[in-house]
């Protein structure tokens, strides 16, 4: 009964969204028709109705109904019930539902409290986002039911991938789906820009938080995604250049440039085309990214089904909605005025260069990421790893690391480089400093992680100067943001040259009460015991790890699933201030003497990765409380000073 | 700087960055992309000792030798026609056995050995190694004719 009322409701939110989609096509062909009232409650409708559809699988999963396919080949009696929930979008089917719930919670939400740009404009935004939406809808209704049911219904249900029963999985994919799915409203809002002549700082600000909101799910998806791979996968990396986690990369890559150039478009009414165009680019490597993940083309424990009729369907929705989008682009682009002028050695500049950079790393992961696929079109199987992504990617960032030293010191409009001479010559010290004693010190830890420690220290120094000479209680909050964003960069970059320029490792394979020796920590392997889990039973190392007087335990565990069979290691850490020791434990040597294979890493400061990641988002967030806050105070009044 | 110019400049400069991504991507592409071989296609191909490659099939019945430290094993990747002697140091996938698939990513030593710097094996049926799900069938039968002599 709940399956067919869940069904019911995805149904009729799809007419709500054909209607908007008509009521904003009446609009833009002149009149204002009798449809164009119906198109802000309708996008309402439309988010309550997707909603309602979303729960009602939820609550499938919750009663583990057998009776729905879904929730026979996905979940399981037995599973722990947070499991049980998560399953909900663990699968195809449902985190495509999950994918267009959100998407349509947005509409919903742009209708209900977006004032600040013309009514027009606004229901042409929610028209543009209707017809997104159609396209997922008619993709679920037609080849992606989640509700469909299965007769007879078996007695148990096929379990879900032990990989993903895990606590990471309850939020990185929806974490992720925000992001995409905020990005989609940017692109909603930039083609009815286009549409109805609108693009300008009024249209940037009321995007602004969209893009921000999106960005900041971005950051946090990947922090925790890259978090999740390296204590689950156990095997000590913490980033694979996987195309599964290049498709998260990709779109934040093109939010972060989005994010600088709204930012001038809401303050300098600049770089309007410009704009537009990273708008309809973000959005364009959400549905990539989608269209990589869900279309089973790519080996990835996010690959839920290999069926090609699905890839092609997203890749056909992915075709429409950027070819189309990129149409009006070209059609339009020429009424877009010019933008107010700016010097090279100006905020504007800098933003231009950070623009410039990451759309250059972006195109070169694309390049790298699709280049496997297209090959394979031709007939030729080739892998592209981290070999070519770190060496085209990682003198690119240092770069924009370096743009980054000086960009948020500049004024806007034009600036004299002499007013910065003194903080220049300082950066360039410590650069120089921490250079010369890394070479001194440490000369075979590689040039990127060398310039990355010092570009980083340099960095941590430089975000706070943009708070120089500001009272602090009356420095805006975007501010505060920004500066924490770039800060968080300096102590994630710091943790990842510390960790891929100082890692130590050993392998080796240990009795119990033998040790072994790894970067300063005696590590004993004490025992091996067998212990039992809900679902699954393992064997667990009990690790010992003694450093200056000081000793740990680590429980290692490796673990055999039963629905489905499977294999897998789950790593032990143990978290120190300056750094992390990882064992990890298999099974037994197959010679038969007893001893277990012990892989040990002891990574410095690798944990500022992650660190890093959550500062930015923080910075995100204070950004957008900021922009909330003053917008409730004092409605959208344009300052210079602003970030 | 008139605005035009100014709009015309941006658009310039864009360009020339992406197709400035574009050469560094290719160079790059062409030093490290690294090709899928089965046994039979990398005897036939002339691969130089230390290129990254990638080398996929069946694991040889009775062809996995553990060294004395324990964490180092030697193998035989066989296709239907040809066999390639693997060498790996560390710990071995979960469902890596002798008869089941195997993808690995490493380089020929000079002495024709493929030292293998990762192995992928078959995890689950919903997770088949993309290049696995082809050579399986042919690798299958061929480890049938194996049982059958």
């Amino acid at each position: 009964m709940m399956a067919e009322a869940g069904l019911a409701a995805l149904w009729l939110a799809a007419a709500m969204a054909l209607l908007q989609l008509a009521g904003g096509l009446t609009l833009l062909r002149g009149g204002a028709g009798q449809l164009t009232p119906l198109i802000k409650p309708a996008a309402i409708v439309q988010g309550a109705l997707c909603v309602f559809s979303f729960f009602a699988l939820m609550y499938l999963f919750t009663i583990t109904d057998l009776s729905v396919l879904l929730v026979a080949s996905n979940s399981h009696i037995d599973k722990p019930m947070i499991f049980k929930l998560a399953g909900t979008w663990g699968n195809h089917e449902g985190s495509m539902l999950l994918w267009v719930t959100i998407l349509s919670v947005s509409g919903a939400a742009i209708a209900l409290i977006e004032k600040r740009i013309d009514a027009r404009t606004l229901q042409v935004t929610l028209a543009v986002q209707a017809f997104i939406a159609l396209g997922f809808f008619a993709f679920l209704l037609f080849s992606s039911n989640p509700f469909e049911r299965l007769t007879p219904a078996p007695a148990q249900g096929a379990g879900l991938n032990p990989l993903l029963q895990d606590i990471g999985l309850a939020f990185h994919p929806p974490t992720l789906y925000f992001g995409y799915v905020g990005l989609s409203v940017a692109f909603s809002f930039a083609v009815a820009a286009m549409l109805t002549r609108q693009v300008g700082p009024a249209f940037a600000r009321a995007m602004r938080p969209w893009v921000l909101g999106a960005w900041i799910f971005l950051t946090l998806g990947i922090t925790a995604g890259s978090y999740w791979a390296y204590y689950e996968l156990g095997w000590g990396g913490w980033w694979f250049w996987d195309p599964v986690e290049n498709a998260s990369l990709m779109p934040w890559l093109a939010a972060t440039a989005l994010l600088h150039s709204v930012s001038v478009l809401a303050t300098r009414n600049a770089l309007r085309a410009w704009t537009i165009m990273l708008a309809l680019v973000a959005f364009a490597m959400s549905m990539a990214g989608t269209f990589l993940v869900r279309s089973g083309i790519l080996t990835s424990v996010h690959a839920f089904a290999v069926d090609p009729e699905r890839g092609s369907f997203i890749l056909a929705l992915m075709l429409v909605y950027t070819s189309l989008a990129f149409i009006i682009f070209a059609l339009r682009i020429g009424t877009v005025k010019q933008g107010e002028p700016f010097q090279l050695l100006s905020r504007e500049g800098g933003i231009v260069a950070n623009n410039i950079f990451l759309s250059v790393i972006l195109a070169v992961v694309l390049i790298g990421t699709l280049y496997p696929l297209a090959a394979e079109a031709m007939g030729d199987k080739i892998s592209v790893g981290p070999p070519y992504f770190n060496k085209t990617t990682a003198p690119i960032a240092l770069l924009l690391m370096l743009a980054l030293l000086l960009g948020p010191m500049l004024r806007w409009r034009r600036d004299d480089i002499k007013r910065h001479k003194y903080w220049l010559v300082g950066f360039f010290a410590i650069i120089l400093w921490s250079g010369v004693a890394l070479w001194k010190f440490a000369p075979d830890i590689g040039i990127f992680p060398m310039l990355g420690l010092a570009f980083a220290l340099a960095l941590a120094v430089a975000a706070w100067v943009p708070l120089k000479g500001r009272k602090l209680l009356r420095t805006p909050l975007p501010v505060f943001g920004m500066v924490i964003a770039h800060f968080g960069l300096a102590v994630s970059v710091f943790g990842m040259a510390s960790e891929s320029g100082f890692s130590k490792e050993t392998l080796t394979a240990l009795a119990p009460g033998e040790s072994a020796k790894v970067a300063g920590w005696q590590v004993k392997l004490a025992d091996v015991n067998p212990v039992v889990g809900d679902n699954w039973v393992a064997i667990e190392g009990e690790i010992v790890a003694r450093t200056g007087g000081r000793s740990f335990v680590l429980r290692p565990q490796s673990r055999q699933f039963f629905q489905p069979e499977m294999q897998t290691s789950e790593a032990a850490l143990l978290t120190r201030w300056n750094g992390q020791l990882y064992a990890v434990i298999a099974q037994p040597d197959e010679n038969g003497d007893g001893r277990w294979q012990v892989r040990l890493w002891w990574k410095p400061f690798v944990s500022f990765i992650w660190l890093g990641g959550v500062l930015v988002a923080l910075g995100g967030l204070i950004a957008l409380l900021g922009r909330m806050f003053r917008r409730a105070k004092k409605p959208a009044k344009n300052r210079w000073s602003e970030a | 700087m008139r605005p035009k110019h100014q709009r015309l400049l941006l658009a310039i400069v864009a360009l020339v960055a992406l197709i400035g991504a574009g050469l560094i991507a290719a160079a790059a592409l062409r030093e490290e992309a690294s090709y899928f071989y089965t046994p039979t296609t990398l005897a036939k191909a002339q691969v130089a000792p230390g290129k990254a490659i990638r080398l996929g099939g069946m694991v040889q019945q009775g062809s996995i030798v553990r060294a004395k430290d324990g964490v180092s094993i030697t193998f035989t990747v066989q296709d239907k026609d040809q066999a390639q002697k693997v060498a790996y140091r560390g710990i071995t996938p979960d469902l890596f056995v002798e008869g089941s698939g195997v993808v690995a990513d490493g380089r020929l030593r000079d002495d024709g050995v493929f030292v293998a710097e990762s192995l992928l094996a078959k995890h689950d049926e919903n997770y088949v190694p993309k290049e696995l799900a082809d050579i399986d069938m042919s690798a299958a039968e061929h480890t049938k004719d194996t049982l059958a002599k």
